[in-house]
């Protein structure tokens, strides 16, 4: 009696294992159904030329999604500028170069950095950032796409160093030792031994910081002074502009349900998500670590 | 005859240790750079925003237009939705973990399962946003509210949740699960007597990420559940609520004349919250590290 | 003498395309103690593991052939496997006491099997850590983690483990091979007694180890049965040439 009920609480937990294993697979799914379902009407409510256009202006029917395409491009690009160097020059001197107690205290304030709210960076950004760039370079304002590049930098960071110094620590020793006996320096084995043994997972690494980077929104809709202008020429940098992201979080909350400019906001979401699908498609391709266990059933 | 090396030989050596000299302070001054604005960024905060935390500031309603009072509801809201993000991602997080770790196949399904994991990870916070707009919201029928709100951010905490379970449960030897078996145990039995009890910290360590995350997002909230101002607590998991991080983009960014004061009070109450969540962590951490015997 | 086991044409290949084990033939007696010697990769220790069926764990692509223990089809998809591993004890070569306490680890099985009664449990464990002669030096310390023991007094503790389900049949693949001498003796004298209630095989950690406990001895060559007799017949008159020179030690 006891067993058989044991049984059954055993057959009905391993039932709601399993579902839940292939949860993650359905949310993906239930995600990409709702962002097609009320993003694809955008096509059929707006002309493919006008939402292709070069204007966003959804009070006169203008929804032309370059600009905000573009926006999202030049902060990610002035990004990654801050973010690859910085970050992977850290991973590499956390994971090779620096004392075992420096590292242990740099280690948790680079996580403390990813944990770090974006609305707090986005204060920070409109506080601090902001104001220095103005006076520094002079310029009219300082919420700029550069300002949304600096501090999405920092977003990105976290990411890259600690995937990447994962990447770098599992470089076996004996291809350092190796390097070493042939009388290598250290410095000159870290470039050319190390890094490069390693670079699969700083490619990963620098693909996964970038992709939160284009995702991120509160930051970049607080410093980056929200107008969403084409970006004529590399001075665009220096001006405000608009991502998609900080489109939807600052126009979904007064738009009327079901109105074109609402499927508009959704179709942004929906090439959002496509974009990032694709990092992660191609991220998942090259990083296909094996999680087989190594360990053989004792013998 | 062994050849002596000349004089002349060891300055390419010397030249190669000058340079690694060089390399090496170069490196360590980039790598400085980039962690020093954070502890930069702490002490700022903490310098402006302590005189602004009393007693008052924690505890009592917000006032005239939030430009005074306190920022209670915010953090009572923040409180109901870490709480409610916790309710159904850790449930859901640790048995999708389970799943991977113990029961699923090395096949084509779980390559996809993974796929799928990795790819909830990098969804923008803001689509998230959307998607609950268009499942909880609207299409449930659960209205802007913490219920609605909390299912979002489930969602978007469950890869972290997933992946770090999956790591502590990994950790537990192989060899343990043989031996249970092989004394007459189920699968189950295994899993609830030995791996569980032996991965606990490494889990709560990912669970704590995950909540921590999910208590400072904003952009999954603006549309499911956050609420701009509300004169009174939330009295029901169906109504909205407001929330730190949402009341701090308010206050620095929609509420003209707003002091200054208020916003690094409430900057600082909610670094702190994430400092005490990361220390935790690191505290679960290292005591995940220590317990194992094996 | 009763057959308590038999194995029939059984053959089992490893997904990888290993063919660990061909056409095994063997009848095991009851109540003796029966060694399965031969070279490293022979095949033993997957030879152990059909009897509790364990191999299911592991990555096997098929198995042919007929396992009968007491007449039963044990490789029947429909077994209570469960009920199998406690009537089939096996102790491992590491000495794997599960992250518990002394207490713990020898009550598990029982628990596991559904032994509510505290005075049960209690009698249970005693017995068993006396069985395995551990019980004088381990009864002031219970609930000490199993960690604090010494590596043979961790084998004897598994092997108590075992022992406290009351097997029939009990599986020790190499035991003692990271014990030292003494520990080493202490578990072959234990496993002399033991023999009288259980049928006992083993892959004993060197030749030597089966003249001294083993009734009989199955030598295995790349996963084939090659000779099975008794301990005397195999030490003294092997039958197989490469008995002969496996056990004067020409190879191996
Ligand atoms: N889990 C497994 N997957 C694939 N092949 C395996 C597995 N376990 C064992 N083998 C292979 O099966 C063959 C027999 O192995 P087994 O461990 O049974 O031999 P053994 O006689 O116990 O050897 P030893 O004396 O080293 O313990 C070997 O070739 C081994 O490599
Ligand atoms: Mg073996």
């Amino acid at each position: 009696m006891a067993a058989k009920s044991q049984k059954i609480t055993g057959a009905l937990i391993t039932k709601g294992i399993q579902f839940s294993g292939f949860s993650s697979i359905l949310f993906v799914l239930l995600i990409m159904f709702f962002l097609f379902y009320q993003g694809i009407p955008a096509l059929f409510d707006v002309p493919l030329g006008d939402l292709f256009s070069q204007r966003w202006y959804p009070i006169e029917s203008l929804y032309g999604i370059v600009p905000l395409i573009l926006g999202s491009l030049i902060v990610t690009l002035g990004a990654s500028l801050i973010a690859v160097p910085f970050g992977v020059i850290t991973a590499i001197y956390i994971a090779e170069i620096a004392p075992r107690w420096l590292a242990e205290i740099m280690k948790p304030l680079v996580e403390l950095l990813a944990g770090l709210p974006s609305v707090v960076l986005g204060f920070l950004g409109i506080l601090i950032v902001s104001p220095f760039l103005r006076d520094v370079l002079n310029l009219p304002t300082g919420l700029t796409a550069f300002t949304g590049s600096l501090l999405l930098g920092g977003i990105a960071i976290p990411t890259i160093v600690s995937i990447s110094e994962d990447a770098l620590k599992n470089v076996p020793v004996s291809y350092r030792q190796g390097s070493y006996a042939l009388g290598v320096t250290q410095w000159q084995t870290i470039w050319s031994v190390t890094v490069p043994a390693a670079r699969r997972g700083i490619l990963t690494a620098i693909m996964l910081g970038l992709g939160r980077t284009i995702g991120e929104t509160m930051t970049v809709m607080m410093v980056t002074g929200n107008a969403p202008v084409m970006p004529a020429s590399f001075m665009a940098l220096f001006m405000p502009i608009r991502t998609m992201t900080a489109t939807i979080a600052s126009e979904m909350g007064e738009v009327a349900g079901g109105s074109p400019h609402y499927h508009v906001l959704f179709f942004i979401g929906l090439i959002l998500f496509l974009f990032t699908l694709a990092v992660n498609i191609v991220v998942s391709r090259i990083s296909t670590q094996q999680l087989k266990r190594s360990e053989r059933i004792l013998s | 005859m062994t050849k002596i090396p000349a004089s002349g030989n060891a300055s390419p050596v010397l030249k190669q240790l000058i340079f690694q000299q060089i390399g090496f302070s170069v490196v360590t001054a980039l790598a400085i750079l980039t962690v020093l604005p954070i502890i930069a960024v702490l002490v700022y905060i903490i310098y402006l925003g302590a005189p602004a935390i009393s007693w008052e500031f924690l505890t009592a309603m917000p006032q005239n237009g939030m430009r005074s009072g306190g920022i209670w509801p915010a953090i009572v809201g923040t409180f109901y939705l870490t709480l409610g993000t916790a309710i159904f991602s850790v449930p859901l997080g640790v048995a999708s973990a389970i799943y991977l770790s113990e029961y699923a196949p090395e096949n084509r399904l779980t390559r996809l399962i993974r796929l799928a994991i990795i790819n909830l990870a990098g969804v923008p916070s803001v689509v998230y946003g959307l998607f609950g707009l268009g499942l909880f919201v609207i299409f449930l029928n659960f209205g802007t509210s913490i219920l609605s709100a909390s299912l979002t951010l489930s969602i978007m905490t469950l890869p972290v949740i997933i992946s770090t379970t999956e790591e502590a449960l990994r950790a537990v030897p192989q060899s343990f699960r043989v031996v249970s078996v092989s004394l007459g145990a189920t699968k189950w039995q295994t899993i609830r007597r030995i791996v569980l009890p032996q991965s606990t910290a490494g889990i709560l360590t990912g669970v704590v990420l995950g909540l921590e995350r999910a208590a400072g997002e904003t952009a999954p909230i603006l549309f499911t559940g956050a609420a701009f101002f509300l004169p009174r607590l939330p009295n029901s998991p169906l109504d909205a609520t407001m929330a730190l991080p949402y009341h701090l983009f308010v206050i620095s960014t929609q509420v003209p004349g707003m002091p200054i004061q208020i916003q690094y009070g409430t900057v600082l109450v909610l670094v702190a919250f994430v400092v005490l969540m990361n220390i935790i962590a690191t505290i679960l951490r290292s005591r995940a590290r220590a317990r194992r015997s094996w | 003498m009763t057959d308590k086991i038999i194995v029939e044409n059984f053959s089992l290949t490893y997904s990888d395309g290993t063919e660990s084990l061909f056409d095994v033939d063997i009848h095991i007696p009851g109540n003796k103690i029966t060694a399965l010697i031969g070279p490293a990769g022979g095949g033993k220790s997957t030879f152990l593991r059909i009897f509790n069926r364990l191999n299911d764990l592991a990555d096997v692509r098929e198995v042919r052939g007929n396992v009968l223990i007491d007449d039963v089809d044990i490789l029947d998809p429909e077994l209570d496997v469960i009920a199998l591993r406690r009537k089939i004890g096996i102790v491992f070569s590491r000495p794997l006491p599960l992250p518990l306490t002394i207490y713990q680890n020898v009550s598990y099985g029982l628990e596991i099997a559904g032994e509510r009664n505290k005075n049960k449990l209690n009698a249970g464990v005693e017995h068993a850590l006396q069985m395995a002669e551990l019980w004088e030096e381990v009864k002031g310390r219970l609930f000490d983690s199993a960690y604090s023991l010494s590596g043979g007094q961790q084998q004897r503790l598994c092997l108590a483990r075992t022992l406290a389900l009351e097997p029939e049949i009990i599986l020790l693949d190499e035991p003692t091979s990271a014990l030292d001498p003494v520990a080493t003796a202490k578990i072959e004298s234990s496993l002399s007694e033991l023999k009288n209630q259980y049928t006992i095989i083993i892959a004993p950690h060197n030749t030597q180890q089966a003249g001294r406990i083993a009734d009989y001895v199955a030598f295995f060559l790349q996963g084939r049965m090659i000779e099975f007799s008794s301990v005397e017949n195999i030490f003294t008159r092997p039958v197989d040439e490469r008995t002969q020179d496996y056990i004067s030690g020409k190879f191996g």
